[in-house]
């Protein structure tokens, strides 16, 4: 590298460390809730918030070129997808390049169930959906999960653009032209979907000169699932990924959850210490299976139309890019990851032709200067802290991990 | 418990003529003997003797070419490496192998999961089942902490131990297993001679316990020292057999392997 790269890159580096320490000190100073209730109130508080998003419609954040209900739908849903992918990368260590065919097992099932070839309601199609994914994950993990590492992500990668291809060329499954007319959950409250329909309008606000007003054109209806407004989809969705997010941490918080992170740390010895890998490689790929495929699921409903074009390769890498952004490991990270992937890019719309590229930029920079991700797992941080601490007491350069 | 007493228990676990070919190289060469219950068993041989295939060949890591391998008399043939843990074999390694981004508590925690009947299901719905396995285990990996002595670092990431307690955890680990053998590979690899002394203490109160103790070793103070009987390979083949002051004095082995290694301990 020439001496101007050198200093280029060194610049930067400084730059992003000083960054970092004010980023770090500015978060020492938030106050930390010292008791469990403390931690509960910031959970609900935060929860309120999230659901309250779409009406809110603050400024700086509210997306201009699009709906924000929408854009904070694909949100939630990359979200979901990331928390399941996170237990199969993050917690099992299974690097899956092919989730996307899970996710399509998932919206194609609700699709041909609902509209293609029968007429069930979503939400009777919606568990078939999930345990036909799953078994999708265990039909494709049991003869592979006996490899290890990159061949494992080569073979998931196969798996996800099949089911992609499968889907193009079979015309039960409405080949490339796609299913139609999937329905949407069913409203609740009198007289859906019409005009007046649901139980209670819920008024949004618009934000004038900087203060808060009621906004007088815009109303959304509890609970109906229209095609206009978005926000009850929202809504159903987001109740998903706080159901999941609970699930996942007691799973986490178990013998499960051990097993997972043991087979992740070393195979070999976690087998040794009576841990059946094999079994518990298979059950996270099975729960991923299980995510992915509800995810799909609710893609499907939203959209009403689904085709091979939405189950791209593209979209797994996406996927992966969200988990690992976050941090592998964290369920809060994954779904930050989750977040960011699906909004930045409808933030800057503007720069639509760029985001490839800054997306790419984005990546390289990540993986040289935070290779654990944005919110790294709470093992990582200390471990990483524990490093800092030596480079202070010794005053020499310490690799971090 | 004395013991001249123990080593005249029942066999534990009998090599009944094992022999390892890796190809055109036979590792192990019509190898016989027991470990009985309740002893300390050294096992020694100079580089390459076999020791470590030995030991794979009791934890399923390997299979056995010919030869029989009884584990409370059960055949071990055949047997996935969990289930011989869960039958009662647990090993530590000679290359530190934890799981290095999980608490030391984990750690123990998950050799405390062999006999655990919980499975998804339990833990999503946060059973009676999964509560009182999930105590028991913390309360075991604490307690086992406490006895190799590093209670202090319960919260302490794996990769943040010293080296030293890192093969201290490892031992917490295996005996969280709940085994019958406990089988140690060069625990005392790296450590310096206080280390070891305290390392021996622990191996002693171990089978004090109640543990039978395979012992693979370099360090010939540390194994003339503790254990109750001896075993010696040499390219593969057992030359050996005694208790360590049979041993001490039997001319193959000083040829062998002995003589040299005193020699340069003496100096």
């Amino acid at each position: 590298m020439s001496t101007a790269g050198t200093a280029t890159s060194n610049l930067v580096r400084s730059g992003l460390q000083s960054f970092h320490d004010v980023s770090s000190s500015l978060w020492a100073r938030v106050p930390k809730p010292k008791t469990k209730k403390g931690k509960a109130a910031w959970i609900v508080v935060g929860v309120v918030i999230a659901y309250a998003l779409p009406l809110i419609n603050l400024p700086v954040i509210t997306t201009t070129g699009s709906d924000m209900a929408s854009v904070l739908y694909d949100c939630i849903g990359y979200a979901i997808v990331a928390v399941g992918l996170n237990i199969v990368i993050g917690y099992a260590g299974l690097l899956d390049l092919g989730y996307v065919g899970f996710y399509a097992v998932g919206a194609y099932t609700v699709g041909t169930l609902t509209s293609e070839h029968w007429h069930w309601p979503f939400f009777l199609a919606l568990p078939v959906a999930v345990v036909v994914t799953m078994v999708s994950g265990v039909l494709l993990g049991a003869p592979t999960l006996r490899v290890r590492g990159d061949y494992l992500a080569i073979v998931t990668l196969g798996f996800g653009e099949i089911v992609r291809i499968v889907i193009t060329y079979t015309d039960w499954l409405g080949a490339a032209t796609g299913i139609k007319a999937i329905p949407a959950p069913p409203s609740i409250g009198p007289n859906p979907p019409g005009p007046d329909g649901g139980l209670f309008d819920i008024a949004h606000l618009t934000w004038a000169n900087g203060y808060p007003e009621v906004d007088p054109t815009k109303k959304t209806q509890f609970l109906v699932f229209g095609v206009i407004d978005i926000v009850p989809f929202y809504w159903l969705l987001l109740t998903v990924l706080v159901l999941i997010i609970v699930g996942d941490r007691l799973i986490k918080a178990s013998r499960v959850g051990r097993a997972w992170e043991a087979t992740r740390e070393d195979e070999d010895a976690a087998e040794v210490m009576g841990v059946p890998t094999f079994k518990y490689k298979l059950l996270a790929f099975a729960m991923g299976a299980f995510i992915g495929g509800l995810s799909g699921a609710f893609f499907a409903t939203r959209q009403g139309y689904i085709s091979p074009t939405s189950f791209t390769a593209m979209l797994s890498e996406m996927f992966v890019a969200a988990v690992i952004i976050g941090g592998a490991g964290n369920r809060w990270g994954a779904i930050v990851g989750g977040v960011l992937v699906a909004y930045l890019p409808e933030r800057f719309r503007n720069f639509a032709d760029w985001r490839m590229l800054v997306f790419g930029i984005a990546l390289l920079l990540l993986t040289t200067f935070r290779p654990q991700g944005i919110f790294p797992a709470r093992a990582t941080r200390r471990a990483v802290r524990a490093e800092q601490k030596i480079h202070e007491l010794e005053g020499e350069n310490v690799d971090v991990i | 418990m004395s013991s001249d007493v123990v080593s005249a228990g029942k066999a534990l676990l009998e090599l009944d003529h094992v022999t390892i070919k890796f190809g055109g190289l036979t590792a192990l060469d019509d190898v016989s003997f027991d470990i009985k219950e309740g002893e300390i068993l050294g096992l020694i041989g100079p580089n390459g003797a076999g020791k470590t295939t030995c030991f794979n060949v009791m934890t399923g890591v390997y299979q056995a070419t010919s030869g029989a391998i009884r584990f409370d008399g059960r055949p071990l043939a055949k047997l996935q490496r969990h289930k011989i843990t869960k039958l009662g074999i647990a090993r530590t390694f000679q290359n530190i192998r934890l799981f290095r981004s999980m608490s030391a508590l984990d750690n123990v925690m998950v050799g405390a999961d062999v006999h655990s009947k919980v499975g998804i299901l339990n833990a999503l719905f946060r059973t009676p089942r999964h509560r009182h396995t999930e105590a028991a285990a913390e309360q075991k990996a604490r307690e086992l902490l406490d006895f190799v002595g590093i209670s202090g670092r319960a919260d302490e990431l794996a990769s943040n131990l010293s080296y030293g307690d890192q093969r201290r955890l490892e031992i917490a680990r295996a005996l969280a297993t709940g085994p019958k053998l406990l089988c140690l590979d060069e625990p005392a690899a790296g450590f310096n001679p206080a280390e070891k002394r305290q390392l021996m203490d622990l191996i002693r109160r171990v089978r004090d316990i109640g543990y039978t103790v395979l012992l693979i070793e370099h360090d010939m103070r540390l194994v003339m020292g503790v254990t109750d009987r001896i075993v010696v390979l040499e390219f593969g083949r057992k030359i050996a057999e005694g208790t360590p002051a049979e041993i001490r004095d039997n001319p193959a082995v000083i040829a062998a392997y002995l003589g040299v290694e005193e020699d340069a301990d003496a100096s």
